[in-house]
């Protein structure tokens, strides 16, 4: 092949204008040693001792390490930070050159840190979490390539790497969730996932063509640049560009309507729900619109003068709310904090919709540990507490005081969550908030508020059923009749998938359990403890009320600054709307759920079977909107069944067709060819030429009839033709 | 006059001898009796010998007449006797194809014919040469054409012995 | 006289001995033709002979008539043997051939 793989070093001018230190002119390598790991386990990992834990989490520390070195460098470098662009030409055709390489600056070494710290913390997890699962070493191979994926996006130079670092993700997401795919069900999930993202990604390439259609370039770093500049180019493409590039983000941030996926990914086991769908993978959309947001604030016109509604800023919103609402009827504690998820990434997204850049950046860095330690909480439960069920109704109820690690680490992540002061989700997203509302997009500024009430009501409600009340089920050390009661896939599948070191779940009768809930083990219980402890203390970094921006001094490049309004100045008065509304969350849904949960009678138990309205509104949320049989039952039957059937007919009708008259033209050709061609011509041939053969002789055969006076005719008759010939010749 | 008188005098002999020979030759091919044929073919060779006369070969005019008519045709009459031939009229002398004969006869004729004309128009035979003399051909048998007399000799000694051979009744 | 006159003549009885040899059934008869065959080219001979006033034509025509003899005895003896064996000498039936 032309020109491959041919590398050339090139450096950008602009980047080496000091020396940047080692770590931040090889940050390359952060992407590059996930994905030697997942080689190295791929190809020998079952032959190590760890069964190849060790080398992916070997390869995640060492990312780790590397990044902790770009991120020390970078601060080093204070206000005179510029972007280290590296790239290397793989390829090029037609005078485009197509290169791989790093952009890292700000935002790139914060999202660098957070996954490989994530990605270690969750691979130790994994160690005692899958242990002896079936495909130990597959999962570990698939983590490492995920993170290797996920820091090949995150450094991407050009639109090109970065797509490619997004299909990796997307590859090793289906993987993992459908990692016991023996069940239907998991199988099922894996793929709608994979579906689901798939249709937004067909905005990325639009987006992509568009970009470089219009800038005649890949690279991110010119991109933002011309665009920033302004001039040159049509409004009216950019905006498609910027609506074609949020698609994939709906899509791969499961914001509404491409959201459905995201709650049946908790189908995989719990290390890739706390990994992928909650703190890093799900974060990628967010990530690219940060990541080229000149583009989407000058293509949408963000910020501009009496702008109430755009469309980033709309479909976070609304993502917000639906989410949450959705995540007061679930059973299973991961699909709680899956709609949680959701709905924060919506907060995110309001915030990047209303201009609010660094603090939607922020409450990346900080959803990312609190999240991640909810979800690892969750599995911890599971692991040892419900015996792997994840129903709370069921299998749950009062685990605090026989998980009081877990308990202890929950509380703080989900305080972290609903925005309590002092923790860190209180900086970022009333952050977010406080922007709605400066930047005067006031209908967010109040979705965001109601947004905060509704989270803090359905964590209330998650966290007295898991923890408080009454034991139930596995969590009161027997099992039930029927286990596979709760209508959720994942509970079933997940009860019944792992390689069950504990026994068979015997669903005839009830038994005793072989153990009592407890607290995990150290793999478990360490990694959460440190992700609780960041919970707290993270927002620190960027505490506006106590007059603390590192975070905004380190990430958020001077362009971004130079396009955004500045972040408004923090006053406790204007936070008081939003603490009034956690407070009021709390203690309603407190009220609630003790009243419809806990063991006394009250009027509120069972109110939703009793009232045909409520009943119907709650059966309308249970049904998640009805939107997923929107989507599979309506819009794609009747784009797939049409298409299935048609492509059907033309096998059947056209291709058939033509082979079988293919078939029967030759027979027939052949028939004819055989009967004239060899039996008449060619036979003829032949057999004439013996007729002729045996005629000639018949007919020459009265010459030798024995008769003398014949004889002597002929004999006269010749000589005299010859005497004739011969006077002639004489004469 | 006396050389145009001989002359004259010979070709009238000559046409009335070759008259009378084609006259019987025919008559050998066509009869319908078989010792009328031969008797034809008697009178056939007798004209040939006057003409053999006519040709001043004396001594070949009389060996024919000894030899051909003397022994030969008796020999016919012996061969036609001796394999019972029908007397009389035989209706069964011509066979089937004998209508083959007239063409090739006829393109025989007339090659041979054309030829000659062709050739000898104008040529005459000399005059004035008497008769050959017997000792002028026993010359030419005996010196130059020795050979062949040998083997003609030859020739006569196995035909007898041949004839005699094949005609023995064991 | 023109010696056309005796070559013509021999062209004649040639001719007509070649009409016998073909027609005749008799196998006797066909070797009387094939006499009278002989005999013409005896008067060419003699002809040629008495042109070229060259005796060699004379001798040839001896050889001739001494050579008809022995082919008419040795011919006859077969023509008697035919019949002793075949009792016909009728050259239609003596023929065996199949077709």
């Amino acid at each position: 092949m032309l020109g491959f793989p041919l590398i050339r070093y090139a450096e950008e001018p602009a980047a080496a204008a000091h020396a940047a230190g080692w770590f931040l002119d090889h940050a390359w390598l952060i992407a590059l040693i996930p994905a030697i790991g997942f080689a190295i386990i791929l190809f020998f990992g079952k032959k190590l001792p760890f069964k190849g834990a060790e080398v992916g989490i070997a390869s995640m520390v060492a990312s780790l390490v590397l990044s902790a070195g770009a991120v020390y460098q970078w601060i080093d470098l204070g206000h005179d930070a510029h972007p280290v662009i590296k790239t290397w030409t793989w390829w090029q055709s037609g005078g485009m050159q197509f290169t791989l390489g790093q952009h890292i600056d700000g935002l790139a070494l914060m999202a660098l840190i957070l996954v490989s710290f994530i990605s270690t913390l969750v691979q130790i997890y994994s160690v005692e979490y899958v242990r002896d699962d079936r495909r130990f070493t597959h999962f570990f191979a698939s983590l490492t390539l995920f993170s290797a994926g996920m820091l090949t996006m995150v450094l991407a130079e050009n639109m090109v790497q970065l797509i490619l670092g997004w299909e990796i993700m997307g590859l090793c997401s289906f993987m993992l969730i459908g990692h016991w795919w023996e069940e239907k069900a998991n199988s099922n999930a894996a793929l709608k996932a994979f579906w689901t993202v798939r249709v937004g990604d067909m905005g990325l390439l639009v987006g992509t063509a568009v970009l470089f259609g219009m800038f005649h370039t890949f690279s991110i770093d010119k991109i933002n640049n011309t665009v920033a500049e302004g001039g040159g180019f049509s409004k009216s493409m950019l905006m498609t560009a910027a609506i074609a590039l949020f698609i994939a983000c709906i899509g791969k941030s499961g914001q509404f309507p491409l959201h459905t996926w995201l709650p049946d990914a908790m189908a995989g086991p719990t290390p890739v729900s706390s990994l992928l769908h909650s703190s890093t993978m799900v974060v990628a959309g967010v990530f690219l619109v940060a990541r080229i947001y000149p583009v989407f604030h000058t293509g949408l016109d963000i910020n501009v003068a009496g702008q109430q509604f755009n469309l980033i800023a709309v479909i976070g919103g609304i993502t917000v709310l639906i989410a949450a609402v959705l995540a007061f009827v679930q059973n299973d504690i991961k699909k709680v904090l899956a709609y949680s998820t959701v709905s924060q990434l919506g907060y995110m997204m309001m915030g990047l919709g209303v201009g609010a850049w660094t603090a939607a950046v922020f409450h990346i860095f900080t959803h990312a540990f609190f999240k991640c330690c909810l979800f690892l909480c969750a599995g911890s439960v599971s692991h040892t507490g419900s015996h792997h069920s994840f129903d709370m109704k069921a299998d749950m109820g009062g685990l605090r005081k026989k998980m009081p690690v877990t308990f202890i680490t929950w509380m703080l992540s989900t305080a972290a969550l609903c925005g309590v002061p002092f923790f860190s989700g209180f900086f970022s997203k009333d952050e977010i908030i406080d922007s709605a509302h400066a930047n005067h997009y006031t209908v967010f500024w109040v979705v965001g508020l109601i947004g905060a009430f509704l989270t803090t009501a359905y964590m209330t409600r998650a966290t007295y059923l898991t923890f408080f009340g009454q034991a139930r089920g596995a969590a009161a050390h027997f099992v039930h009749g029927d286990d596979h009661a709760d209508a959720d896939h994942h509970g079933a599948a997940d009860s019944h998938a792992t390689d069950d070191a504990h026994g068979a779940h015997d669903v005839k009768h009830s038994r005793p359990l072989p153990f009592a809930p407890h607290d995990s083990g150290w793999l478990i219980t360490v990694p959460l403890i440190i992700l609780a402890a960041l919970a707290v203390v993270s927002g620190y970094l960027n505490a506006p009320a106590f007059h603390i921006e590192k975070f905004h001094h380190w990430v958020t490049p001077h362009l971004i600054n130079e396009m955004v309004p500045e972040a408004p100045v923090f006053k406790w008065v204007n936070a008081l709307p939003s603490i009034a509304l956690v407070a009021l969350g709390f203690i309603v849904s407190l009220a609630i759920s003790k009243a419809v949960f806990g063991s006394e009678p009250s009027p509120l138990k069972g109110l939703t079977k009793r009232n045909s309205l409520l009943g119907a509104g709650h059966r309308f949320v249970a049904n998640k909107y009805y939107l997923d049989d929107l989507y599979e039952k309506v819009i794609v039957r009747s784009i797939a069944h049409p298409i299935a059937q048609g492509a059907y007919w033309i096998n059947q009708r056209v291709i058939d067709a033509t082979v079988n008259s293919v078939g029967i033209g030759g027979r027939k050709s052949a028939g004819w060819v055989y009967r004239n061609v060899d039996q008449r011509m060619v036979d003829g041939v032949v057999n004439g030429s013996g007729i002729a053969a045996s005629e000639a002789g018949e007919s020459l055969r009265a010459s030798q009839s024995g008769k003398v006076n014949q004889y002597g005719a002929l004999l006269f008759g010749a000589a005299a033709v010859g005497a004739l010939v011969l006077v002639i010749v004489n004469s | 006059m006396v050389a145009s008188g001989i002359q004259v005098a010979q070709s009238v002999g000559f046409y009335i001898v070759a008259a009378m020979m084609v006259l019987f030759a025919v008559q050998v091919v066509a009869s319908r009796n078989v010792v009328h044929a031969a008797l034809a073919l008697v009178m056939v060779m007798a004209g040939a010998a006057a003409l053999y006369l006519l040709l001043a070969a004396e001594f070949v005019a009389v060996t024919q007449v000894l030899v051909y008519i003397g022994a030969v045709m008796v020999l016919f009459l012996f061969g036609v006797m001796l394999t019972r031939a029908k007397h009389g009229i035989d209706t069964d002398l011509n066979n089937k194809g004998w209508m083959f004969g007239i063409p090739v006869a006829m393109l025989m004729l007339g090659v041979t014919g054309w030829a000659v004309i062709d050739g000898w128009k104008d040529t005459t035979l000399p005059e004035g040469n008497g008769p050959i003399p017997t000792s002028a051909v026993s010359d030419s048998i005996f010196k130059p054409y020795l050979l062949p007399f040998w083997a003609l000799s030859f020739v006569l000694l196995i035909a007898v012995i041949g004839a005699i051979v094949l005609a023995r009744k064991d | 006289m023109w010696v056309n006159n005796f070559l013509i003549l021999g062209a004649v009885l040639f001719a007509i001995g070649v009409y016998g040899v073909i027609a005749r059934k008799n196998a006797v008869l066909v070797l009387m033709s094939i006499e009278l065959i002989l005999n013409s080219v005896n008067i060419n001979l003699l002809a040629f002979s008495q042109m070229h006033n060259n005796v060699d034509g004379n001798t040839f025509a001896l050889y001739i008539i001494a050579v008809a003899a022995a082919e008419v005895g040795v011919g006859l003896a077969m023509v008697m043997l035919i019949y002793r064996n075949r009792k016909t000498i009728a050259l239609d039936d003596l023929s065996e051939m199949k077709g």
